[in-house]
């Protein structure tokens, strides 16, 4: 029986050797995803992961990806960061020295996103934050990428939307003076728009400070104004108040808003006054089509629901990496050298097309893409409704 | 400012005024009978604003429990208004049972009851963020919307409802504290706390009804707040919570007439403001012209100097 069981276990060994596709399986590309799978926000951390995992599942049904004349697989090393600062910045020393990835993808929010581009560039790894708008994350650090727009780059899309679509002379704003990014984006609208139009045609730049809810004196001097539209880069707690009281007031013509808008409270809080209504988005999955359809298609086959922005960025922001990885024509073996490689090729990517818009990076990191214009429906589905270049 | 604006803007600050007035009330109704400044008042608004906010939700059927039938729009309004002034009421009541009466009952000083008060206010605020979570919440449609147009001059139904619902308040409360017997108790426990239980006159009971009269009218203001602005979150009631305690002051605290006149300043001197500075200036000036108001007549609008016992 022994003898049986010995000469049966040879057997197996010897075959498994003699036959080399068992064991000849490609070797992986290494990337670390620094990503909040708790803490605060792990919805963001598991659409990240989810999009990781549809693209590890079409690398392998390609037959790996090919670098050079070599054919690699891919593999994801998921760290959480707690959606901490400190942990983030913990996590990508770990991703660096320990697993030794090729570059990381993540964190998502400015606040990890920043103390985490410090370490990847003095450590000279390559990092992309899909989801960071901050300006700070990619600033002076050659090494660290982003795979969505800044803030300040929706004001000039905005300007050339309402020019061209509703043939707009002039325009006004109203927006929160104590918060930050309100307030930065709605100078920046102001610099686009009179650059296009002239010093003043924005013929009004009304104010109003968080917290506050009547906006009838602002907006009752925006109605006497010739404006041609509103913009309002506001949150989606003060949109429905900003709608509801400019209709009550008279008001008819369009309301923009900013990314700020694109949440799925927007419409349970406004209702009917939002209908009909523009904002600025990464992404919108009701009337997408082409590579987009078929990501929120199969993301919604496999997870059961559909892909918020940051999953689509995320799956971008690693295409982009890979795509890098390929256009090094080959890794040496030498991690140091390879990262520094990925990083060059990185900052020469031209018209990578996305499924949130064609990409180029700026040599500050931060990619020029096209922005999306969602109009909501009737329904209340924010649909896709162009997309817009800067 | 041409005269369109400036009618447009007569009408923006009588509603926004009618709101800081009918808060303010309570504020004036509580600290003339107790002398005591009820600052969780404020935050009672905001109880009947999501008190509102659930029986409006329940009485169009959007629980699984609800009616046998279907309501017509309006007629939820009304019903919404009516037990919402009712089971704020009893908030209003609780809150004086369970905070304000054991330190009344100890004799505890005018100060200690103005801190329970304020933690109270602490109380319903955090109690309500524990409960129900900062998600804000979307009050329905229940008046069907209509938009008047004359002159240039535009304005909502809405506006119609809450500007005629501060006067009728106002008119009801002067009704009550001036011609009714329970109206000459609560004046009369304003003037001496010590000597009217003497008299016979039920001390606690004349309080209860002061807590009920304050707090439903916190609801009214509650229910039309979010029904001009209809974005509930449970910090709504503490910034014009203590505004309308200022417009309370600067009317004469303790006077109801001073209550309204008060908060029709109030709103006025805000929205004429924002109207023609920067909004950031609003604040300043509002609060500096009440301040120099107050340093020139410290009892305020209406208000009478009284001897303090001491």
């Amino acid at each position: 029986m022994r003898t049986v069981m010995v000469i049966g276990g040879l057997c197996l060994v010897l075959t498994l050797m003699l036959t080399p596709c068992a064991w000849a399986k490609n070797e992986s590309i290494k990337i670390g995803l620094n990503i909040p799978l708790t803490g605060d926000i792990p919805k963001v951390g598991e659409g990240s992961k989810c999009a990781a995992e549809m693209v590890k599942d079409q690398v392998r049904s390609q037959g790996g990806i090919k670098v050079g004349s070599k054919a690699y697989d891919v593999e994801f090393i998921y760290e959480d960061n707690e959606s901490k600062a400190e942990s983030a910045t913990a996590t990508a020393i770990k991703l660096i020295t320990q697993d030794r990835v090729l570059g990381i993808i993540g964190p998502q929010s400015s606040k990890q996103a920043i103390p985490a581009g410090e370490i990847c560039n003095s450590y000279k790894t390559p990092m992309i934050s899909p989801w960071s708008t901050n300006p700070q994350t990619t600033l002076d650090r050659p090494y660290v990428f982003r795979g969505c727009f800044l803030d300040a780059f929706q004001g000039p899309v905005v300007a050339n939307f309402a020019t061209r679509e509703f043939k707009a002379n002039k325009a006004a704003v109203l927006y929160d003076i104590a918060s930050d990014y309100p307030k930065g984006l709605a100078e920046f609208f102001k610099q686009a728009f009179e650059k296009l139009h002239g010093p003043g045609s924005v013929v009004a730049f009304e104010t109003f400070t968080t917290k506050d809810r009547d906006f009838s004196a602002q907006l009752t001097k925006i109605i006497k104004t010739d404006a041609d539209f509103l913009f309002a880069p506001q949150y989606y707690d003060e949109v429905p108040l900003i709608a509801k009281q400019a209709h009550e007031l008279g008001w008819k013509k369009p309301i923009m808003g900013s990314d700020s808008w694109g949440s799925a409270e927007l419409m349970n809080l406004c209702g009917d006054d939002c209908k009909g209504l523009f904002f600025t988005a990464h992404y919108a999955a009701a009337g997408a089509k082409g590579a987009t359809k078929a990501f929120i298609d199969s993301y919604k086959q496999k997870y059961g629901y559909v892909p918020d922005d940051v999953a689509a960025l995320t799956w971008d922001s690693i295409w982009l990496m890979l795509k890098a990885i390929q256009n090094t024509g080959g890794l040496t073996g030498n991690i140091d050298k390879d990262r520094d490689a990925i990083k060059d090729q990185l900052a020469k990517i031209r018209d990578f097309e996305g499924i949130t818009g064609n990409m180029t990076f700026t040599p500050e990191g931060d990619p020029s893409k096209c922005t999306v214009v969602v109009k909501i429906n009737q329904n209340g589905e924010f649909e896709f409704y162009q997309s817009v270049c800067p | 400012m041409d005269i369109q604006s400036f009618f447009q803007n007569l009408i923006n600050a009588m509603q926004w005024g009618s709101f800081y007035a009918l808060i303010a009330l309570g504020y004036t109704l509580v600290y003339g009978v107790l002398l005591l400044i009820n600052f969780a008042h404020g935050d009672i608004f905001m109880v009947g604003a999501y008190i509102g906010f659930f029986v409006a939700t329940f009485l169009l059927g959007s629980y699984a429990f609800h009616l046998p039938m279907v309501l017509p729009p309006h007629l939820v309004f009304i019903v919404t208004l009516l037990i919402t002034m009712i089971l704020t009421a009893g908030v209003g009541v609780t809150l004086e049972r369970v905070a304000y009466r054991p330190l009344r009952r100890k004799g505890a000083g005018r100060l200690y009851i103005v801190i329970t008060a304020l933690m109270a206010g602490l109380i319903l605020e955090n109690g309500n963020l524990a409960l129900l979570g900062a998600s804000r919440r979307a009050f329905p449609d229940l008046i069907e919307k209509a938009v008047y147009t004359i002159g240039g001059v535009t304005f909502t139904n809405i506006k119609i409802i809450v500007i005629l619902a501060a006067l009728g308040v106002f008119v009801l409360l002067e009704a009550i504290v001036r011609k009714t017997k329970i109206g000459m108790a609560m004046r009369a426990i304003s003037y001496d706390r010590v000597a009217v239980p003497l008299m016979g006159i039920p001390i606690d009971t004349v309080i209860v009804f002061t807590f009920i009269l304050g707090s439903s009218m916190a609801a009214l203001a509650g229910v039309l707040f979010v029904s001009a602005y209809p974005v509930l979150e449970p910090y709504m009631g503490a910034m014009i919570g203590w505004k309308a305690f200022i417009a309370a002051v600067v009317g004469g605290i303790g006077e109801i007439r001073g209550a309204f006149v008060g908060g029709f300043v109030l709103g006025f001197i805000e929205i004429f403001v924002a109207a023609v500075f920067p909004s950031t200036f609003r604040d300043l000036i509002a609060f500096g012209i009440l301040l120099l108001f107050l340093s020139l007549k410290p009892t305020g609008i209406f208000g009478v100097a009284r001897a303090q016992k001491i």
